[in-house]
């Protein structure tokens, strides 16, 4: 398999989450994924996305969100970047069932956590977030499963 | 059955959307929902719902998933926050036909251990009424 990248730049709009999910599920029908795997792929995508615009962004329209998928032989990265407000505190951000919203449930990290092999957040407060998650393909890769 | 489109099909972006069915019988609210359940969809189908529990005095909201595509947690806060309006209002949620990748999404986020969940709109119409 050749190494590749792909990234898709978008305005913080809900309507771009679905597109999103689009991209990941097209690149992820390309790998030796189950449709599981799938299904969970378009979760994290989804949850990562739609995190930086209600937080990152205060569903704002006008910003953009960077959504940049590193396909190699070993391993599937999803890298969700935005110059939103910033996290300030990640380990409280990343516990389960903690919401800024109440209509929400605080689940986003969570299904990021679960579904994923690695998941890492780089937070500046006023500068933006970013959302690394890892799928390891090799399936003799140590997984958290 | 009156039959709402509340996202129209977006082609130049190929967005997706979320369409009911919808049946008011006395103070019970059944919604066929299709498409998907996210960030996009969730809001006006939070705003249909409150707005037939308070402007209509609906008690129960029975809300069939099978043609749900896809649910994150946007989709999952909107069926938890009609939960708990419900709850204090002596009201009910109840849910039917959920697709098995569905389920899988909500066991994750344990829905189902306060939400009656039904195979189908029958028995989540029956139970309560004391059939």
């Amino acid at each position: 398999m050749k190494s590749n990248q792909l990234t898709l730049k978008f305005t913080s709009l809900a309507e771009n989450v679905s597109i999103a999910r689009m991209l990941i599920a097209s690149v992820a029908a390309q790998l030796d994924l189950s449709l599981n795997d799938i299904e969970e792929l378009k979760v994290v995508v989804s949850e990562a996305v739609s995190n930086a615009i209600i937080h990152g962004y205060h569903n704002e329209p006008g910003h953009i969100v960077h959504l940049t998928l590193d396909i190699d032989p070993e391993a599937l990265k999803i890298t969700v970047k935005d110059n939103g407000c910033g996290i300030p505190d990640i380990e409280q951000a990343l516990q389960p069932a903690y919401s800024t919203d109440p209509e929400r449930m605080g689940l986003g990290f969570v299904f990021m956590q679960s579904f994923m092999d690695d998941l890492q957040v780089e937070s500046v407060v006023n500068n933006g977030t970013t959302v690394t998650m890892v799928k390891f393909l090799d399936r003799t890769k140590p997984s958290s499963h | 059955m009156d039959v709402v489109e509340f996202f129209r099909e977006n082609c130049s972006t190929g967005g997706v959307t979320m369409q009911f069915e919808k049946k008011l019988e006395r103070q019970t609210l059944l919604l066929r929902l299709k498409g998907d359940l996210d960030l996009r969809t969730a809001d006006s189908l939070r705003v249909a719902i409150d707005t037939e529990i308070d402007k209509r005095g609906v008690r129960t909201v029975i809300l069939n998933l099978q043609d749900v595509q896809f649910i994150d947690s946007s989709g999952l806060g909107v069926l938890l926050g009609r939960y708990k309006k419900l709850l204090p209002l002596g009201g009910k949620l109840k849910i039917t036909n959920v697709p098995t990748h569905i389920f899988k999404i909500m066991e994750l986020s344990g829905l189902p251990k306060i939400i009656n969940f039904y195979p189908d709109e029958t028995l989540a119409s029956e139970e309560g009424r004391g059939a």
